[in-house]
């Protein structure tokens, strides 16, 4: 039995019913054990103090961020290479999930940085790097939205996502070479994990398996409905023709 | 496919339009800066290797939505789509004509405004310099913009959105090319950068803005 | 060169619209498209000149074989009757274009812009573009809107030179342009029917 044969609708809907629950049920039990550990059972920081709790939300939130366009951008080729209609709605599926993890990312950051800091904003370079993120992930939106046909919006959105792509890592690139990191002190690098002490660092990864676990849960809810709207306007449109 | 080239060029001329109405916002936009800014020639200098590109960035921007859309309302994009040219050339020379008649008089402008600006001597140069090389990109990926919102009725705002992401690292890099140019520093990374951008753009986004006309045009 | 149909189906918009088409055209022949608005003459039309890919089916044709006359005329309102059509046989590689401003009775207008001229004069200018290109299928999508009894009369006599030298054409219109020769398709045993479905594959064509 090959992969693809989850990518024909009907038989996505039928595996996506039976799986729901379960990933539902997993992400709960991740989040709640995740976030109240981190919350509630570990030290203050030496330093930072309790504001370091944030980093519980903040890093999976940005990890999420960008694996969302990750994501994204594989489902874009998936619908490109092989028209597989599923792939193209779990990509538009996926986008706004992403962005609202993006602006998670943006606003825990800002909260996190003003006590930290002292500012609320500062240019650094992955602070930058995730406003431009939000950009590309509006126009991708915005795109989907602009273009009745769904094939053609779907043909569209991908194209824009596979150029976005090499100009998000473009931007990347530049945004490191325009200002070379004032603040990468070790406060920004918490989440590679020779930075984190042990104790905060089961919690996190908890936290992140729940982050991916939402996301799943909000993509497959989100492409179910696609699909649903997808046949309401075949319906009706072949109720017009007839 | 000179004969395209040409005929674009002469719209482009007859009709007006596009043509001058980009330099001239450029203009304003360079007067309209120190006003809001201060006159203070100090201040000026700093900020202006950041407004001559912003400047030139917006206006592009301004005639970019008629690209593809005049040829597609009057029907001659399917009918250049059905012609013995490949669409990937199309789109290419349909950008080439793009730049003759906005990035190259910009360029050609831009010293006579940086002179509002306060832009240090060691600058000019490198003004010219960093806008014939990163016009080109401008110009290409504001053609694969417009050939994505070419079927939209409101594509112009939509335009907008889609083309100002992907102007980031076009803009970051010319721009620190004028800015290291005018401290007398060395410039060759964001320059070698910013070549490698247009050059890129040049040879892909062609064949990206085709394959989206084409889906457009079904 | 001609004109084969192998159980060709297109579709507007993700419905498919005809089905079940199966022809062939010979040289000097041509085919008229009937049936009402929205039975899909402008989508076949579109598909031959390779806009759209077929929703099933296949037909056959030589290379640049093709020459495309939709419901808008490709004008430049601001060129002259003349640059108009130096354009399109420059990027065709066609053949001068005197003959076709004779043809189409536009010698007197080729100083004019394209914009000056009346909606049956640009449609005339539209139709002229055919003979620059040179290919010997023309797909024309009603070739006689605004066109006066005259210019329909010469439009005829356009087609059927080129039907005379060995070309072809596919027309889809509701007027009689007077070719006796001309074979007629009537589009209305074609339409796609319906067929209930159920799940969520039907969605996905």
């Amino acid at each position: 039995m090959s992969i693809w044969e989850y990518a024909n609708p009907k038989k996505f809907m039928q595996t996506s019913a039976w799986a729901l629950p379960w990933v539902v049920g997993l992400t709960l039990v991740c989040l709640v054990v995740g976030l109240s550990w981190g919350f509630f059972f570990t030290p203050d920081d030496y330093k930072q103090g309790s504001t370091v709790k944030i980093i519980y939300i903040h890093v999976p939130a940005a990890m999420m961020a960008i694996n969302a366009w990750g994501m994204m951008l594989v489902t874009s080729m998936i619908w490109i290479i092989r028209r597989h209609h599923v792939s193209a709605l779990a990509a538009k599926a996926a986008a706004p999930v992403g962005l609202t993890f993006t602006l998670i990312a943006l606003v825990t950051g800002a909260l996190w940085g003003q006590p930290m800091w002292g500012t609320w904003w500062a240019w650094d370079p992955r602070l930058t790097s995730f406003l431009i993120l939000t950009l590309f992930y509006f126009g991708y939106m915005a795109l989907w939205a602009a273009i009745e046909d769904p094939d053609t919006a779907a043909d569209l959105t991908s194209i824009l996502c596979l150029v976005g792509s090499v100009f998000a890592g473009l931007s990347r690139y530049a945004v490191l070479f325009w200002n070379q990191g004032l603040h990468q002190g070790a406060s920004l690098s918490l989440d590679e994990k020779e930075n984190v002490s042990d104790v905060f660092w089961l919690p996190l990864v908890i936290c992140i398996a729940g982050f991916v676990l939402l996301f799943l849960t909000m993509v497959l809810l989100r492409t179910r409905t696609e699909i649903r709207s997808r046949r309401l306007k075949a319906l009706l449109a072949r109720e017009r023709v007839a | 496919m000179k004969a395209l080239l040409l005929r674009d060029l002469r719209l482009a001329i007859r009709t007006g339009g596009g043509f001058g109405l980009g330099l001239a916002f450029f203009f304003l936009l360079s007067v309209l800066v120190p006003l809001g800014v201060g006159p203070e020639g100090g201040i000026l200098a700093r900020i202006a290797p950041g407004i001559l590109w912003i400047g030139a960035l917006l206006a592009c921007l301004l005639s970019l939505d008629r690209i593809f859309a005049l040829d597609h309302e009057d029907g001659s994009l399917d009918l250049l789509a059905t012609a013995p040219i490949p669409l990937e050339a199309v789109v290419a020379l349909k950008a080439l004509a793009h730049w003759l008649v906005t990035g190259l008089p910009l360029t050609l402008v831009a010293p006579v405004l940086a002179v509002f600006l306060n832009l240090p001597p060691a600058g000019y140069p490198w003004l010219m310099i960093s806008l014939i090389l990163g016009t080109p990109a401008l110009s290409v990926i504001g053609a694969f913009g417009a050939a994505l919102t070419v079927g939209l009725r409101r594509g112009g705002l939509l335009l907008s959105l889609l083309v100002l992401p992907l102007y980031v690292p076009t803009l970051i890099f010319g721009a620190e090319v004028i800015r290291r140019g005018a401290e007398t520093m060395s410039l060759a990374t964001p320059l070698a950068l910013l070549a490698a951008i247009s050059l890129g753009a040049v040879a892909l986004l062609p064949f990206a803005a085709a394959a989206a006309i084409r889906v457009n045009l079904r | 060169m001609q004109l084969t149909l192998s159980n060709l189906a297109v579709a507007r918009g993700g419905v498919t619209v005809l089905q079940g088409l199966s022809f062939t055209l010979a040289p000097g022949k041509a085919l008229i498209l009937r049936g009402p608005n929205g039975s899909g003459k402008t989508t076949l039309l579109r598909t031959l000149a390779g806009l759209q890919p077929p929703a099933s089916g296949s037909f056959d044709l030589p290379p640049d074989a093709v020459a495309y006359a939709a419901h808008a005329d490709g004008l430049k309102s601001t060129l002259t009757v003349v640059e108009n059509l130096t354009f399109w046989a420059s990027i065709y590689g066609g053949p001068p274009i005197d003959h076709a401003l004779h043809a189409l009775d536009l010698v007197a207008l080729s100083r004019r812009r394209a914009g000056e001229l009346s909606a049956g004069q640009k449609r005339r200018l539209g139709l002229a573009r055919l003979l620059v290109t040179g290919r010997p299928l023309w797909l024309l999508d009603e070739p006689t809107v605004s066109l006066d009894v005259a210019s329909v009369a010469l439009f005829a006599r356009v087609v059927r030179q080129h039907l005379a030298a060995g070309g072809l054409a596919v027309i889809a219109t509701h007027v009689d342009l007077g070719l006796p020769e001309a074979q007629v398709l009537d589009l209305e045993p074609h339409r796609a029917r319906l067929i209930a479905q159920d799940g969520f594959d039907e969605a996905f064509a």
